[in-house]
């Protein structure tokens, strides 16, 4: 369970062993979890920044936890305004508060590529907390965690990823992890919605729900924005929900054991029904807690990586 | 004064009326071509040497290099680009003359502006011909004082930088320049269908996540300018041609007859798409934007068979600290003025694609001729703009020693062939190495 990499900007660029080492250390990690003691000391003495220039209140608070968990010092920035605006550089505001001599950055950005923008010019490890509709790998690796410990496997299995997949690094993320580890993954969702070429990630790409979900074993599904019907992207969201909702009638196309998953946070009644969202079947409260024991594993392994963390007995 | 030539000797003339190089000697006096000694007549060996005489052997002499398409930010962005850095910039990459591009601040949408750059051009070390805008103010609502800044110096009208979004505006701008015979130099794009794009809309774009501009963002608007020109009759110039689409509609709408000329920029035949997600790179990010393989193959066909008449570097200069941004925010362009020449040898020449004899068409005669300005020949009696290029040089493109003010360049640390060794403009040397 080691990786040699001091950044994870993707999931893009991992090999197959490395996501399954992130995965089985975050299987340790989870079952800290449960203890009544919640905390172990790799990361003492370390200093992890979130740096967040989108407002995000799930992602944020799993890192911080995480990174508490796993003893490292932690501060945490959040501005909705870019830094363009602000009159201060991204690189200037990086360079700062590297100055303050800090080990890791968390970053969430609007732009794609901000990420790999920050290693051409930091010594931090980067932790790449979703880069505009580019990726979102932390939440790719919780939601492979979510499914592989399931299933206890990812190959051979379908997944569905429903939804905004035009604007999506969620289902980037989740491509990439999944076909990776031998997945068959579709896409599904109107076709204002699905970027061009898309075929050339390795995924079928479906515009009839009912084709996609046949045969699926797991059910991805995205939250959808009210902007893109403002933005002419969608008739209605009304719409939306008639042709693209998951419905307990919908389901029946699924194999026996199905999973349904979304990233949260639910738009109830547009992407996904009620009933389905809190059904037996659901593991979304699952996934948001194999978010910190995955972070906590990304963190961890990175910092090891480095030679950075405390040694563990 | 010693920069002065007096001989150019047994060098290799590239005429743009001819389909392959032929030896020669050119004399020039008083900053003219006097006369020019070509190897099929009687030509003796020419021996005169010393101060003013320039050996040119195993060198490709060209008429004067025109880049037709440049941004020297002057008025207002001084801080990027001076006439006069941007003409010394010129000079570094064998151009002696440049036409300018009005979308300074303020624009240059009147007589006044033009004068000034005229003005501020005089001692430069390239001709300078602004371009005026086609609108007030560049936005694109009512017409310029277009008869004014031609008899000021325009040489042609374009709104560059931005679309012009109005139909009806385009066609008035192109029946008011017939009277002028000035083109109309169309910036093509679609502003509703670029949307928030910063990239080429393709697999590149789908795999980064970033908003993508579609080919046909260019070529909507590309379709309606040769329409109105079809029925107008006057002259149409596309800038920076960049997707397979555009090169076609341009190629049928020269068969059908229409005036309509184009031209395309290095970095669209030397770059696509797929270098963007290696680094982000932002000196990657331009408008039109990098656009795919298929793209580039189809514009060195373009290029091959006369559907682009000319080569102009659309040299955009951007400070570093505007650049050193997230891409989504970073300006568009980058700069050309310095690497057109290497590229040019290393990706269209070196590889058979084009003649050095197609290279002076699309860097001199051509773009002479679009827009009416002296040069683009080698002829006796005509003015001394010569550039002098070793074709076997290699060297590598080093931003920093760059006489541009600014560094926006992808190229940094490439290896190219062909370096200029002289840049000669009337007769004296503004350039040599």
């Amino acid at each position: 369970m080691t990786v040699k990499r001091k950044h994870l900007l993707g999931l893009e660029e991992l090999e197959p062993h490395e996501i399954l080492s992130f995965l089985e250390s975050a299987k340790v990690f989870r079952e800290v979890l449960d203890r009544p003691i919640k905390k172990v000391a790799p990361l003492r003495g370390l200093t992890v920044v979130n740096l967040f220039y989108e407002p995000s209140t799930r992602t944020r608070l799993s890192f911080e936890l995480a990174e508490k968990r796993l003893s490292a010092d932690t501060v945490s920035f959040t501005t909705a305004t870019s830094s363009v605006k602000k009159g201060e550089t991204l690189k200037d505001t990086v360079r700062n508060i590297e100055a303050m001599k800090i080990d890791m950055i968390v970053i969430r950005h609007q732009s794609a590529g901000v990420p790999y923008f920050l290693t051409r010019f930091s010594d931090a490890c980067i932790v790449n907390a979703g880069d505009g509709q580019h990726e979102h790998p932390t939440q790719g690796l919780l939601d492979l965690y979510t499914i592989w410990t399931k299933y206890k496997k990812l190959a051979g299995l379908r997944v569905v990823l429903m939804g905004d997949a035009k604007h999506s690094r969620v289902i980037r993320s989740n491509i990439w992890g999944l076909t990776k580890l031998g997945a068959s993954v579709a896409v599904c969702g109107p076709p204002t919605l699905l970027p061009v070429e898309m075929e050339k990630m390795g995924v079928e790409v479906y515009t009839d729900i009912d084709k996609a979900l046949d045969g699926a074993d797991v059910v991805n599904v995205m939250r959808i924005q009210l902007e893109r019907q403002t933005s002419g992207l969608l008739p209605s969201l009304r719409e939306y929900t008639t042709l693209f909702g998951i419905t307990r009638d919908r389901l029946k196309r699924l194999n026996k054991n199905y999973t349904i998953m979304h990233p949260g946070p639910i738009n109830r009644g547009i992407e996904l029904a009620d009933d389905v969202a809190d059904s037996v079947n659901s593991v979304i409260l699952e996934q948001v807690t194999n978010g910190v024991a995955v972070r906590m594993a990304v963190l961890y392994l990175l910092a090891a990586s480095e030679g950075k963390n405390v040694k563990q007995d | 004064m010693s920069n002065k030539i007096k001989l150019i000797k047994n060098g290799t003339l590239v005429l743009p009326d001819r389909n392959e190089p032929i030896e020669g000697d050119i004399y020039l006096e008083e900053g003219v071509i006097r006369k020019i000694n070509l190897e099929t007549g009687s030509r003796k060996k020419e021996k005169a040497g010393g101060e003013g005489v320039i050996d040119a052997k195993g060198l490709l002499v060209f008429p004067g290099l025109i880049d037709m398409h440049v941004h020297l930010r002057e008025p207002g962005r001084e801080d990027e680009e001076t006439i006069a850095t941007g003409t010394a910039a010129a000079a570094a990459g064998g151009f002696t003359a440049v036409a300018c591009m009005p979308n300074t601040l303020p624009p240059v949408d009147n007589q006044e502006s033009v004068m000034f750059i005229k003005q501020l051009a005089r001692d430069c070390p390239a001709r300078v011909y602004p371009v005026g805008a086609i609108s007030k103010g560049r936005a694109g609502k009512e017409i310029s004082e277009i008869g004014e800044m031609v008899h000021m110096g325009a040489v042609a009208i374009s709104d560059d930088g931005s679309p012009v979004h109005d139909a009806a505006i385009m066609r008035r701008a192109l029946e008011y320049a017939g009277m002028f015979g000035i083109p109309v130099i169309s910036h093509a794009e679609d502003s509703t269908l670029t949307g928030n794009g910063v990239m080429n809309e393709g697999y590149e774009s789908t795999r980064l996540g970033m908003p993508g501009i579609p080919p046909y963002s260019e070529e909507v608007c590309i379709s309606r300018d040769i329409i109105l020109c079809k029925h107008i009759g006057t002259r149409l110039h596309i800038a920076h041609v960049s997707t397979k689409g555009s090169v076609e509609l341009v190629r049928r709408a020269k068969a059908e007859g229409v005036h309509v000329t184009a031209e395309a920029t290095p970095h669209h035949f030397t770059l696509t798409d797929t270098l963007i997600g290696k680094e982000f790179n932002t000196n990657l990010k331009m408008m039109p934007p990098l656009r795919t393989q298929e793209d580039v193959d189809a514009i060195i066909a373009g290029l091959m068979d006369g559907t682009i008449d000319a080569i102009a570097s659309d040299h955009a200069p951007h400070s570093s600290e505007e650049k050193e941004v997230e891409f989504d925010h970073a300006p568009n362009g980058i700069i050309g003025l310095e690497t057109t020449v290497g590229l040019v040898a290393t990706f269209l020449v070196r590889p058979g694609h084009l003649t050095w004899n197609d290279i002076a068409r699309k860097l001199s005669k051509h773009p002479a001729g679009i827009l009416k300005i002296t040069g683009g020949e080698l002829k006796a009696n005509r003015v001394a703009d010569i550039t002098i290029i070793d074709p076997k040089a290699a060297w590598m493109v080093r931003v920093d020693k760059f006489a541009s003010k600014s560094r926006n360049s992808p190229y940094d640390g490439w290896k190219l062939h062909g370096k200029v060794r002289y840049t000669i403009l009337g007769g004296n040397v503004t350039f040599a190495s």
